[in-house]
This record gives C-alpha cells, structure tokens and sequence, in this order.
C-alpha cells in the first residue's frame, strides 16, 4: 500500500512541471502580451500611455526578454512560494485568488457530497425496484440531468427564483457579508448560498452516479449468492445492503478519478453564471485581458486540483479494493 | 411440430447468416426510446440541413423597435375550420419604465400560410431558394403593421428567434460532428497503433492520453478559445474551436479502440488472417476494423454531446463563437442578465434545444451500444 502512494507520489512532480509547461504556453499564445492589450484598454477609454513608457513598464514586468527565461522566471517564484503578482490588479496573486480558492474547493466538496449520499440511495432503490414507477422517474432525471449542461440549469433556477419568488439567488455572501473579515456569521451566510451552486454543480454527477449504481446493483442482485442467502431466510434490506451493494460499490469509486477534477473545472463556469465568488470569474477575466501570472497561475493550481483529486481516488481504490493494490506494486 | 420445428430453424439460420450490421439493427430496434430519438435527431439534421427553409425571417435582420416581441403561438383551427393563425401584438411604451409592453391582440389574426415565399438564402453554399415552411399568408402582408410573425419571440435587438435557432442548431450541431469526427481520426489511428504495435508506441501515447485526460478540460480549453485573435473571421473561429474540443476529446476513443486491438489481436480470426497472408493493413482494415466499428459508432455518438454543451458553455461565455456567428451558445449569450431573463423568459428556449438534442443523441447513442454488445441477448 506505502509503495504503491510512493509511486503515486513520484510521478506527481513530472507531471506538475509538464502541466506548468502547458499552463506557460496556453497564456503565452495569444498575440501581443499584456501591455498590447492594456494600451487598447486605455485607448478605448479615451486616453494613453507613451511609447517609452510602455516600453518602461515592458522592461519592469520582463515582458521584453525570451520566453524561456520568462518561464524561468515565473518557475522559479512559485516554487519559492510567489505566485507572481497581478499586472492588471496590482496585487500579488496568491493574495487576490486565495480565499476564492478556498471557497472553490470547499464548493467543490459539498457538491461531491451531496452526489454521493444521493446518487448511492436512488441506485440502490432503482435497481431493488427494477421497472417500478419510481424508477422510470429516476430514468428520467438522470438522462435529462446529463442532458442539460449546468450553466443552463442554474440560468433556469436564476429565472425561476426571479419570476416565482421575486429573489435573486446569485453569490455565495448576501452584500453586508462580501467583503467582510470571516467571522462566525459569515459562514452561516455562505451556508445560506451556497447550497445552490452545490445542487446545480452536483445534479450531473448524481445522475451520471446513480445509473452507474443501479446497472452495478442489477448484476449483483441475479448473482447465486443472493438467491442462497434469500433461501436461508435472511431479511432482504440486510442482505442487499450487507453483500451486493459493497461489490456494487468497487466500481463507482474508480469514477472519483474524473469526477472530483470535474467538479473542480466545471465550477468555472456556473461560477460565471451564478456570480460566485470563486477563482472562475478571475480566471475569465484574467484570460480576457491577457493578465498572464494570474491566468497562469490559476490554471496551474486547477491541475494541482486535478492531479491531486486524481490521486486521491487511486489511493481510496487501491485502499477499498486489495487487487489493484497488489497488481501495481 | 414438424412446422414449429421448421420456422425455429428458419430463424436460427437467419441469425447465423446475418451481417452483424444486421444483428445490431434487429438489437437496435427492440428499444423503442432510440427508435424514437433517432426518427427526432433525423428531424434535428433536416433542420440543419437546411435552416433557411424553415425559418421565417433573415436571422441577422435586426429592428430595435420590435425588441422582446413575447412568443406568438400557432392557432390550428379558426372557428373550427382548419387555417392555421397567430394572434397579433400591440406594443405600448410604459410611460415609468419607457420600455415597450407588448400584449397579445386578439382582435387581429395574422394568416399563416405554409410553402410561401419569403427572403432570400443559401442552400448548402450551392444555390439560393426563397422558399420557406411558413410565414405569413401572402393576403395578409399587406395590411400587417409589421408582416411578421415570432413563435419563439424577438431578442434584446429585435430578431426573430425562431429563425436565429434554426441556424444556431446548424452551427451547434455540425460543431458536434466535426469535432467527432476528427476526434474518431485522431482517435482510431493513434489508439490503433498504441494497441496493434504496441511496444514503445502503445507507452508513449498512452502518457500522452493520462496527460490530457489529467487536465482540467473546461479551464484548458477556456484558456485556448481566448487565446485565437479577436479579428479572426468567424468561419476561422469556428474551425478552431472544433480542433480545440477534438484535441482533448479523442483520448476515450483513442482508450477505447486501443482496448479492442488488444483483445482482437489475439483472436483466432486475426491468426488466421496471419496465417493466409494477409498484409498488415489488410488485417487491420478489412478484419479488424469492421469487427468493432459498431462500438466505435456507438462511443462516438456518445462523445458528440459534450462537445456541444461545451461549444454551447464557451459561446456563453464570449469565449467561444462570437456574433455575427449563430450558434445555441451565442443565442444564450442573451440571457446572461438577470434582467433579460427575468424581462424576456422566451430567451432561454436555445437552452431547451440544447436539452432535447443532448437527450436525444444520448439515448440513440446508449441504444446503439447495448446492441453493438455481442453479449447481449
């Protein structure tokens, strides 16, 4: 088990350079470079800076030298701890994206728990009321919960909280709570809003779950080993849930792989929708105007995210499930 | 006995002798669901086909004065006679809000009229027609304050939604079969080599998959749809962000079609393909290939809807297709407000086709997968 986290552990610093790479060249891409898209920033609203200037503030941020020595640059401090700092905001990054990155994970968490101790009942009912009414209700959900993409539902929330109750239901924090220190009433504020974005973010997932469960259960249940310990009089609810329903299980939790990394980068945006305060809306922003550290960095800690939520998962199958474990090390 | 004997046989020879493209399309019909959703995406691809014909005005024509027109609904029957109508409408300026308030008049019945003539528009690139489904009686134009009708509503600058999603679903959806399309290449040629060759080829794709399916799809692909230049044409666009969506979008099917090379390679058929002489992309082509091209159909299929809902998700975002492109996307970029949602509901219908050809294209895609399964009964 140690060894096989050990070799989990080892790729993870390849990978992470690799994605940095990556991260580096996406940002870099676009024509021109910050300054290119400041000065037309400036323009359009009616006033400019000189050329020298320009050329100043270009030498300042060493947007003039070669990429590579850029992205050594940029290496260099994160693994020292510095994000780099926001050209477009002035601050240093790790301070603007910090608690929203917080409140991106702790939404992202909610959402995955509110799938699973969801998505694992309706399976188990499904499959145990196989063609039963409930379960073409079920059916239902689950294919037009995959089908409808999660901006769209929360638009449709958004419209129906509007029109039926004449509330907006956008942000994570009512406005005397914005920007306020955290303190006990803040949190049971973001309590208050944030069970939203955590059902719009999570109904994918559980009905992508719920499926998976209910056709796992469903191979389970005609097994021999049912039918024996049915004929040995044992109550249905306890032998459902004792032995089918655990193997059922095995398979679901090699999707946690994709699924947390999923709910990490899908919150970006129903984040934009739903006006949350999380890193999605700064990351449009910051690619939008070329705001290269801030876009870079973000993206580099959504793989973080990623690679992390990935090995989180291989670590909790390998755990649940001796096989893996000993086909690996 | 001897005769039930006889037509049991009968079909049993039947089964042996089929094709198994005919085995999978016996399978495939049993589910009446997609049976159903293909007779809806046959329609869906008539429209895309051609959207100019079922359209009623110029998507693009614009007139701020008829700015969020409610939806007109069809009349079949006119006292009891069948001749289709829409109800007129009246816009007042609200002397408060100054905005313009249209009610439903029902003094006045707009004609409906099908295969009439109407503005002008391409077909395919090829050629132009002016025919159109249906639009307003040709008696009626006269005497209409303003001869149109809107079954879906106008948008913020006054255009016909109905028309804009006739085109939006041609942009969407062939964004989705493109993007399928050059994801099963990428897809069946690397998965094909990492999984016949295998050896050094099968590792280095394979890490090459694990990396991109490592990353966060919707901020990687953020970051590169903002990345294409602002002054790109729209066609430039669009062409790039199909390629953006397939360069991620391959590695389940290229995971898929490796899986399959490696179990087929080891099969008696493939040996004995060997064995005759065989070249190896004879082997590949004429008996590898067919053997699973089912699945690939059904996996591809499958993989269609997540590329519109992420063209859709990027458009909305201002970072994907951007007017004067039309694609679903695009349209619910009108509703990004709370305001224009609250004030123009009608704004969220795209979202809704979006919703039926996503359904749609997942239960086809589901039925053609449970019968392309040899293990099925």
């Amino acid at each position: 088990m140690l060894q096989y986290i050990m070799k989990r552990l080892l790729i993870l610093p390849l990978l992470l350079f690799l994605f940095s790479v990556i991260a580096f060249a996406l940002i870099q891409a676009p024509p021109g470079d910050f300054l290119t898209s400041y000065m037309a920033f400036l323009a359009s609203s009616g006033s400019s800076i000189g050329a020298e200037q320009a050329e100043a503030l270009r030498q300042m941020y060493g947007l003039d030298k070669p990429l590579y020595i850029q992205y050594f640059k940029w290496m260099g401090n994160i693994l020292r701890g510095d994000l780099g700092v926001s050209l477009e905001w002035q601050r240093p990054v790790a301070e603007l994206i910090g608690e929203r990155l917080v409140l991106t994970i702790v939404l992202a968490l909610l959402s995955f728990a509110f799938t699973w101790l969801l998505a694992i009942p309706i399976g188990i009912f499904s499959a145990t009321h196989q063609y039963s009414i409930f379960d073409y209700l079920f059916t239902i959900f689950s294919y037009v919960g995959v089908a409808t993409p999660n901006f769209l539902f929360a638009l449709i929330l958004i419209w129906f909280a509007f029109s039926k109750f004449g509330i907006s239901v956008t942000g994570l924090f009512s406005a005397e709570f914005a920007d306020a220190p955290w303190s006990w009433a803040r949190v049971v504020d973001l309590l208050k809003h944030i069970w939203l974005p955590m059902i719009v973010l999570g109904t994918d997932g559980t009905a992508k779950l719920s499926r998976i469960m209910r056709a796992n259960l469903l191979d389970e249940l005609n097994k021999p080993y049912v039918v024996t310990a049915r004929a040995k009089g044992m109550s249905e609810w306890k032998l459902v849930l004792k032995y089918p329903v655990r193997l059922a299980f095995n398979p679901l939790v090699s999707t946690l792989g994709w699924y947390l990394p999923a709910l990490f980068s899908g919150s970006t945006v129903v984040a934009t929708v739903m006006n949350l305060q999380n890193i999605g809306p700064v990351l449009l922003r910051a690619l939008v105007s070329q705001d290269m550290y801030l876009a870079g960095s973000i993206i580099l800690i959504y793989c973080f995210l990623t690679v992390l939520g990935t090995l989180l998962s291989d670590i909790l199958l390998a755990w649940l499930d001796p096989r893996i474990r000993m086909e690996e090390a | 006995m001897a005769a039930i004997s006889k037509t049991v046989t009968d079909t049993e020879d039947r089964v042996f002798v089929a094709s198994n493209w005919q085995l999978v399309w016996w399978r495939f019909r049993k589910n009446k669901l997609a049976l159903f959703s293909t007779a809806v995406l046959f329609l869906i691809a008539v429209v895309a086909l051609f959207p100019g014909f079922f359209s009623i005005q110029d998507p693009q024509q614009s007139s701020s004065r008829l700015a969020f027109i409610p939806p007109q609904s069809l009349h079949w029957f006119n006292d009891g006679r069948l001749q289709p109508f829409v109800y007129g409408v009246i816009g007042e300026r609200n002397a408060e809000t100054l905005q313009m308030e249209w009610v439903i008049d029902e003094e006045r019945k707009i004609p409906v009229s099908f295969f009439v003539k109407g503005y002008e528009y391409e077909v395919l690139r090829l050629f132009s027609a002016d025919l159109h489904l249906w639009g307003v009686a040709p008696e009626a134009v006269e005497d209409a304050e303003w001869p149109e009708i809107y079954f879906l509503g106008t948008d913020r600058l006054g255009r016909d939604q109905w028309s804009r999603l006739m085109y939006g679903i041609q942009t969407s959806i062939s964004i989705g079969l493109i993007g399928v399309i050059l994801s099963v290449i990428l897809g069946v040629l690397l998965g094909g080599v990492s999984g016949y060759f295998g050896g050094i080829f099968d590792m280095v794709i394979q890490r090459i998959i694990e990396l991109l399916q490592a990353l966060p799809t919707i901020p990687v692909w953020m970051a590169m749809t903002a990345a294409l230049p602002r002054d790109w044409p729209p066609e430039k666009v669009y062409f790039a962000i199909t390629v953006i969506l397939s360069l991620i979008g391959w590695t389940t099917l290229g995971r898929e079609v490796r899986g399959r090379f490696l179990s087929l390679r080891e099969e008696d058929f493939v040996i004995a393909a060997k064995l005759a002489g065989c070249s190896q992309l004879r082997i590949i082509t004429h008996h590898m290939v067919p053997a699973f091209a089912s699945h690939i159909i059904a996996t591809s299929t499958l993989s269609i809807p997540s590329m519109i809902i992420s063209e859709t998700a990027l458009s909305y975002l201002g970072l994907g297709l951007r007017a004067p492109a039309i694609s679903l996307g695009v349209m619910l970029q009108e509703a990004q407000t709370l305001q224009a949602v609250a004030l123009a509901s009608w704004l969220l219908y795209p979202g809704i086709a979006v919703i039926i050809i996503v359904l749609a294209l997942n239960l086809v895609g589901d039925g053609l997968r449970d019968a392309a399964d040899p293990y099925s009964n």
